[in-house]
């Protein structure tokens, strides 16, 4: 008698998932977390409305140091797909987030764990021995590589590739998506190559090693830092032969991250008669730059405008 | 052989165009510029999938999964941008590396783990003419405090390990070594070995990530000074559910039992519990708010029917601007501890505070302050009281340089005034901590 009820119990329990399951399945989005709000920003758009994508970091903040705040883990412990920059840019913060965060999906190596460098072009990958004399060296390249248009292309057939394997029905979807995103991507390119082909060659100085792709992508010509090895904060001496350096190769453009001191940068530009931009090296670094696309518009009118000032 | 046939697909390719190039005008058709620069654009992104291959095979420090997410050719985009033998031979390459097996060369060394050394120096100036105990232990001239060697790396798809063993002048003690079960089902995350117990913050913390170059009096007073509860046993944490935006974590512990002279076990079953309750709150994007509660209970040096309960409340403040994340913050930081320790002839009730605040003045400056106020856990009518103030530079990442001004006035009336100075240095790639 007993075992016919709770026989009866199971069956009820059985039909009733059968009968909810496939509706929730239906109205289920991929949970997408990524490092930073680039990787978000390209998921989005190879994504859709199939999945809800969400970023740590914020576009105005220095990737290299985020903190490992315990509200992210409550975005990581129901992520289905984690989306990371690599290349060592989140060593600082994200491993023992991935390692509280209770989600077997994302852990390393796991399904559900995506590291876009391998898409990408890298740039300064150290040939030699790299030691800390070099400053806060990445050994594996450097990390900054999505500010080129075409590692932007590769970056979401990598992401709307990993999204097909997570969501198998949704696959054809994912890559209609990034077919359109592609045309769309080519279409810009060509905008913004015939904004900046006349400046092609021109020499810049940034704060940071963070701008090689884009400066490969548009031909332009970096020829020093503000900081004196990355990471590394500006010594009186490197910025009096920053000043020289500058002068000689009459460079009159200096581009600033936006989580960095203007002070020393300031300072180099009135000595050299340079133009100080502020330039976004991420998706959201102002309220305006939401996209991948409007990444690019607001920096190449920064840089065009700061270029045709300084003739 | 893997970065052997890489190559030479990567020759392959690159040789490919050229050909390409002499066949055409031998076909009689002028090749189309722009259908010339796709060709070219497609061969470029092969040649760099490649390279984000070989980069990828380099880097890996996990052995490879049923699933592993770096090989980019089982992707369907990416399979349909390499040619199928690339792709065979990319997988055949990625099949072969687990025959290697016990062999040298560089695939086994990308499994080693990540090795570190954090090198602890300090010299003291000032007199302190109290006599050390158990607990209160006055810092020499100079000293090579601690030597703190780190091995880190992901076990299996399952777990993760890491060892700190600390090497003093003289002796060598494993700080920590412990296997955490990263893929637990339902939210678990369980560690295995030994560890510093989840007791509060302070208990928590290595000795280089402490803001000031020793531990609060109440740390030294009533959990066990600079080893705290640090001991062999397994534990288990899990998130909470809770209302949105606030994070609530449950930890439970359980220890062999003996942890300074906090904690004695007679006998195996003498074994000590930590239990902490942690909620945090973002208030806004730069400020966040840190609250634990917490409780330990274990058998005391006086024998298996002496106990000692400690109970804990910890609360951080935290603010960093993000956008100027690099250059200042402020941690305001404070942890209460109640001690009830039974011995004879009668329990001992004692308590102990600190509170402590941290701003970092510019990118490489941070200031600090502390007050210290605790009795003693032997004799609870004894209370020890002191203050300090806390100047640290960081000339980079990796190295700190830290003084420190302190006055303690001992219960037995004596006074010290000190001034210690830190030189903290760290080697190779030492894993980031817990928030």
């Amino acid at each position: 008698m007993l075992n016919r009820s709770r026989f009866a119990v199971v069956l009820a329990l059985v039909a009733l998932g059968a009968f909810f399951l496939p509706n929730l399945a239906e109205a289920k989005k991929l949970n997408v977390v990524t490092a930073t709000t680039d990787m978000a920003a390209l998921a989005q758009e190879v994504g859709g409305d199939r999945i809800q994508v969400e970023s740590i970091a914020r576009g105005y903040q220095d990737p290299h140091f985020v903190e490992a705040k315990p509200s992210f883990l409550l975005k990581l412990r129901n992520a289905d797909l984690l989306i990371v920059v690599g290349l060592q840019l989140e060593i600082g913060w994200l491993p023992p987030l991935i390692n509280q965060s209770g989600n077997p999906k994302i852990q390393v190596g796991a399904l559900g764990y995506l590291d876009a460098s391998q898409f990408a072009e890298i740039l300064d990958i150290p040939t030699g021995t790299v030691t800390r004399a070099m400053g806060d060296v990445h050994p594996l390249g450097n990390p900054h590589y999505w500010l080129d248009p075409d590692n932007g292309r590769r970056i979401a057939r990598g992401i709307a590739g990993k999204l097909g394997d997570l969501d198998p029905p949704n696959t054809a979807y994912y890559q209609q998506r990034f077919q359109d995103f592609d045309k769309r991507l080519s279409t810009a390119e060509q905008k913004w190559e015939a904004e900046m082909k006349p400046f092609r060659g021109r020499k810049v100085v940034t704060y940071h090693n963070s701008f090689p792709n884009f400066a490969k992508h548009f031909g332009l010509n970096v020829i020093g830092y503000v900081e004196p090895r990355p990471g590394i904060p500006p010594t009186p001496s490197h910025t009096i032969e920053l000043i020289g350096l500058m002068k000689r190769e009459n460079c009159k453009v200096i581009l600033v991250e936006p989580y960095f001191d203007l002070k020393t940068p300031q300072s180099i530009g009135r000595e050299t008669g340079s133009q100080v931009v502020q330039y976004l090296p991420s998706v959201g670094g102002e309220k305006q730059v939401t996209d991948y696309f409007q990444l690019f518009d607001y920096n190449i009118d920064l840089l065009t405008k700061a270029f045709q000032a300084t003739q | 052989m893997r970065n052997r046939l890489v190559s030479t697909l990567l020759v392959g390719l690159i040789a490919f165009p050229v050909f390409a190039q002499q066949a055409a005008p031998q076909q009689g058709t002028a090749p189309d510029n722009s259908a010339m620069e796709q060709r070219m654009r497609e061969l470029e992104d092969r040649v760099i999938a490649l390279e984000g291959q070989i980069r990828m095979l380099k880097a890996a420090q996990a052995p490879p999964s049923p699933s592993p997410a770096a090989t980019p050719a089982e992707t369907p985009a990416q399979a349909a941008a390499v040619p199928a033998e690339t792709q065979a031979a990319a997988l055949a390459s990625t099949a072969q590396e687990p025959s290697l097996g016990g062999a040298g060369g560089s695939a086994a060394k990308a499994l080693n783990p990540d090795i570190s050394v954090i090198g602890d120096f300090i010299g003291a100036l000032g007199g302190n003419s109290q006599q050390n105990t158990v607990s209160l232990q006055p810092i020499p001239a100079f000293q090579m405090h601690e030597s703190e060697v780190g091995f880190q790396s992901i076990i299996d798809p399952y777990a993760r390990g890491d060892f700190f063993i600390s090497f003093g002048e003289e002796g060598v003690n494993l700080e920590e070594g412990y296997i955490t079960f990263t893929a637990l089902p339902a939210g678990f995350v369980a560690k295995v070995g030994k560890m510093r117990s989840a007791f509060g913050k302070v208990n928590t913390m290595h000795n280089h990530v402490l803001p000031w170059v020793e531990r609060p009096l109440v740390s030294n007073n009533l959990v066990a000074g600079e080893d705290g509860i640090d001991d062999a046993g397994f534990s288990i944490e899990r998130i909470l559910p809770a209302p949105k935006g606030i994070f609530l974590e449950a930890t439970g512990q359980l220890f062999r039992g003996d942890s300074g002279d906090v904690f004695h076990s007679s006998q195996r079953s003498d074994v000590s519990t930590v239990a902490h309750l942690r909620g945090y709150r973002d208030i806004t994007e730069s400020t966040n708010l840190d609250l634990g509660v917490s409780y330990a209970r274990g058998h005391n040096d006086q024998g298996t029917d002496f106990l000692t309960h400690l109970y804990g409340v910890d609360a951080s403040l935290r603010w960093k601007p993000l956008r100027r994340s690099i250059y200042h913050s402020f941690v305001g930081r404070s942890e209460f501890i109640w001690s009830d320790r039974q011995q004879l002839p009668t329990t001992q009730k004692a308590f102990g505070y600190y509170a402590s605040a941290d701003y970092q003045l510019g990118r490489r400056w941070f200031l600090g302050g502390r007050y210290d106020h605790s009795d003693r856990s032997h004799d609870a009518a004894l209370t020890d009281k002191g203050g300090s103030v806390v100047l640290t530079y960081w000339p980079s990442e990796f190295s700190q340089l830290r003084g420190q001004y302190r006055f303690t006035h001992y219960a037995n009336n004596i006074d010290a005034n000190e001034l210690f100075v830190q030189l903290i240095f760290s080697l190779g790639a030492h894993g980031a901590h817990p928030f």
